[in-house]
């Protein structure tokens, strides 16, 4: 069991959302971390400076949180192959999907993209079905 | 220099908005996935909120102004056709995520939480890029002889 935090919940949501229009106003880009990911792992691009710096802040915030005395819920239940399994599989598909929960979930439905519409509801779908799954049928 | 140190702090409201939301905790996201068992509803409240924000203000920032404040122009995806390769991606990631909890944007600032299972994540979540990229250029070259 996780508890239950819609205001806490909404609260980050609406920081991400923050964050997604202020970059759109400053920066002109779509905050996605697929492709800002992307932007750091080589053949490097020429705009790298700012994916970097988008990551490292992304980074330290949650650090500095902590750092506050603030405390945030954290659990992994898998084993390691399975984390490792679930990385690269997570890896190979928004490189192939183009964008993950940030950039077709987040700022591409509020854009209306029909290709972030149809994106999102089919890694979600896919999501509820994997863990159905996994924790349902195969018990694991 | 202003666009870095800008990049860096929007980058940190991005981190902490995801970190207190429970995006960056496995746990709480597989729940939020276990419908039929230990269904957790939080991340509703995070995606409501979160596309609340952005479509009004993304609706804000491009009625106000023909251009962002520090480029010539807004850099938004071009292509609108719904292909096998977003299709068959994002049912792939979404089994990914289901597998582990972990997607790219709960991934990184979950690092600055300090666990160990993040980093392992995250390397095996950049080999996997590093592999698609290398099949999708395979893909792309003329067929040999």
């Amino acid at each position: 069991m996780t508890e239950f935090t819609p205001w806490l919940s909404l609260s980050g949501g609406l920081l991400i959302g923050l964050s997604a229009v202020l970059l759109m106003a400053l920066h002109g880009r779509i905050a996605g971390m697929t492709a800002i990911l992307a932007g750091v792992i080589p053949p490097f691009p020429s705009d790298w400076a700012w994916r970097a710096a988008f990551l490292a802040g992304a980074i330290v915030a949650p650090l500095a949180w902590l750092a506050a005395g603030n405390e945030i819920a954290f659990a992994v239940p898998l084993s390691t192959p399975t984390l490792v399994i679930g990385g690269l599989i997570v890896g190979i598909g928004v490189t192939y999907g183009s964008g993950c929960t940030s950039g077709h979930g987040v700022c591409g439905m509020a854009r209306l993209s029909r290709r972030s519409i149809v994106a999102t509801l089919v890694f979600m779908a896919f999501s509820i079905a994997t863990v159905y799954v996994m924790r349902h049928v195969v018990g694991a | 220099m202003k666009k870095v140190l800008s990049a860096f702090l929007i980058g940190g409201i991005f981190g902490l908005g995801i970190a207190i939301s429970g995006m960056a905790n496995p746990a709480k996201v597989l729940n939020f996935f276990d419908v039929a068992g230990t269904w957790d509803p939080s991340l509703l409240f995070v995606m409501g909120g979160a596309l609340l924000v952005t479509a009004i203000g993304y609706r804000i920032v491009f009625g106000a102004r023909r251009q962002p404040v520090f480029e010539s122009q807004y850099a938004l995806p071009g292509t609108t056709g719904i292909d096998a390769q977003l299709v068959g991606g994002s049912a792939i990631f979404g089994i990914g995520w289901g597998i582990s909890g972990f997607c790219p944007g709960g991934a990184i600032p979950a690092l600055g939480l300090g666990h160990p299972e993040t980093p392992i994540f995250i390397a095996s979540m950049i080999v996997g890029i590093m592999i698609a990229r290398a099949l999708k250029a395979r893909a792309a070259r003329p067929a040999a002889a």
